[in-house]
């Protein structure tokens, strides 16, 4: 890769009044939070701690002079990839009840016309909040940032019903396949069939996402249970988590968590994200972290969501790649 | 045998599958927040200029093709193969009027070409972007009708036809795009 070092490497991929747009959204969210008292916060971006996901490749760092012979007690720091652990861990320590923060994030490997492998995250915590008044908040937040209208709610079985045609609570991984082949969607080689959430992301990528807030936006909800992340996982038939997700125009901006408080239940998780990490050929990362701490002594209940800004700004400005609303994307950075 | 790994998916990669060349001529990334990575990629066959959908997950591996792209030139046709040599080696190869494809209707004796080796096979030729043929036969245009929108068939020395404007005689010399098969300008002879 020639890593930009052109004789115009330098110079920045976006328009400058794009640059001035994300200035501008960059106070339209601060003002929103203000005026609804949040307080906003700085928590690292490097750190010790790193959120174990699947599918989520953090970088990671160490000491120059260490660089010559790591070994596995050579101590690494992880850029973070969200900043939930930091935010949860002042929750729980007894910050005030609603904090936001805008903050970059880092996932390795992302890089496409929506993806950069540094970002710019919103992310935002309420005390008291449950799944509703959650994503009322996230509907807000879209209103002033769009001002498209109040999104519509519809739970991912509804969604996935509609533009694929099966209940993804109860349809066998056989039947997920012969759909995905009916409907002509080239899936890959490799996809085993005892990935049951792999060939629900496959179809939800390319059958329901694209068609998510083409007219008004669109918050789904009610995940199935085994993609709950942080979410708590609501008893019922079927199961679901309580997460929740806003589309616009086909694209996904913002994720959001009833958060889960079980410490024992985050160290499950962390077990299972593990092993799928070991089995996708991943390394696997640190089970131990100041999040269970803080969940040991008490997070108290509350909805978090983390939004993408960049994807705002592709949104308000009509961009149809990350680029153009970047100064600096990785190739050049 | 060398592979690439998703992360290195790009445009312009050439791969190779049951056995046959392709090239990336697209990938595009798709990636659900908290979902499995796709690569959806175009892959077009180097021989038979087919293009296949595929789609990767992060991790997946494809075996890279052995692609030589090597200074060529043609040296003369004999029925339907086409004969070249590498201009570094002298070493000479025929193509068959499949293999070169479109690019016979710009071959004249001596003309530089790239051509493209697959394990050390020649599948593919390429002529210069811009050639200057000869007219050979076309009907007689309209003196002094300059308009370039009106428009003629003739044949060039080659034996192909190239669609010309009508003020475009018999004898003249013409600038062809080889790319997209276009009349470019009338030049003199040198």
């Amino acid at each position: 890769m020639s890593l930009g070092r052109t004789a115009n490497g330098f110079r920045p991929t976006a328009r400058w009044e794009i640059l001035r747009l994300r200035a501008e959204l960059l106070r339209t969210i601060r003002q929103f939070f203000e005026e609804r008292g949040f307080l906003e916060v700085e928590t690292p971006v490097l750190s010790a701690d790193t959120v174990v996901d699947r599918h989520l490749d953090p970088f990671w760092t160490v000491d120059v002079d260490s660089v010559a012979d790591i070994t596995p007690h050579t101590q690494r720091y992880f850029l973070q990839t969200s900043p939930e652990f930091g935010m949860k861990r002042l929750l729980a320590a007894g910050s005030p009840g609603a904090i936001y923060q805008i903050t970059r994030v880092f996932r390795r490997g992302e890089i496409g016309p929506l993806h950069n492998p540094e970002f710019t995250m919103v992310e935002w915590y309420r005390v008291g909040d449950n799944l509703e008044t959650g994503i009322g908040l996230l509907g807000e937040l879209c209103q002033a940032l769009f001002h498209r209208g109040v999104p519509r709610i519809q739970t991912y079985r509804e969604a996935f019903a509609a533009f694929v045609g099966l209940d993804p609570h109860l349809a066998s991984v056989v039947e997920l396949r012969q759909t995905a082949e009916r409907m002509q969607v080239a899936y890959p080689a490799t996809l085993s069939l005892d990935d049951r959430d792999g060939w629900l992301d496959l179809l939800w990528s390319e059958k329901v996402q694209p068609h998510l807030g083409r007219q008004e936006p669109v918050i789904i909800c009610d995940y199935p249970a085994s993609q709950a992340a942080l979410a708590i996982v609501r008893e019922g038939s079927p199961e679901v988590a309580e997460r929740f997700e806003l589309f616009v125009d086909g694209i996904e901006l913002a994720n959001g968590y009833h958060e889960l408080r079980d410490p024992q239940e985050l160290r499950r998780r962390i077990a299972t994200a593990n092993a799928q990490r070991i089995k996708d050929g991943k390394a696997p990362l640190p089970v131990t972290n100041r999040l269970l701490a803080a969940m040991e002594a008490g997070l108290p209940p509350c909805v978090g969501v983390a939004m993408g800004f960049d994807r705002v700004v592709m949104l308000r400005a009509g961009a149809k790649c990350i680029r153009d609303v970047l100064a600096f994307p990785f190739d050049r950075a | 045998m060398a592979t690439y790994n998703t992360s290195e998916f790009r445009k312009g990669l050439k791969v190779q599958l049951d056995g046959e060349p392709y090239l990336m001529i697209e990938c595009f990334f798709v990636k659900p927040g908290k979902g499995q990575a796709l690569y959806k990629c175009k892959l077009k066959n180097l021989i038979r200029n087919t293009v296949l959908d595929r789609t990767y997950k992060s991790g997946d591996t494809i075996e890279a093709a052995d692609i030589e792209e090597i200074d060529a030139q043609f040296l003369y046709r004999q029925g339907d193969h086409f004969v070249f040599m590498d201009n570094n080696s002298f070493e000479q190869y025929e193509l068959t009027k499949d293999q070169v494809d479109e690019a016979w209707k710009y071959l004249k004796e001596g003309m530089p070409c790239t051509m493209m080796l697959f394990n050390g096979k020649p599948i593919s030729v390429t002529p210069p972007n811009h050639v200057v043929l000869k007219v050979e036969y076309c009907e007689p245009g309209a003196r002094g009708n300059t308009a370039t929108n009106v428009t003629k068939p003739c044949t060039v020395e080659t034996g192909a036809e190239i669609t010309v404007p009508a003020f475009v005689e018999m004898g003249d010399l013409i600038k062809v795009d080889t790319r997209t098969g276009e009349y470019i300008e009338r030049v003199k002879a040198e």
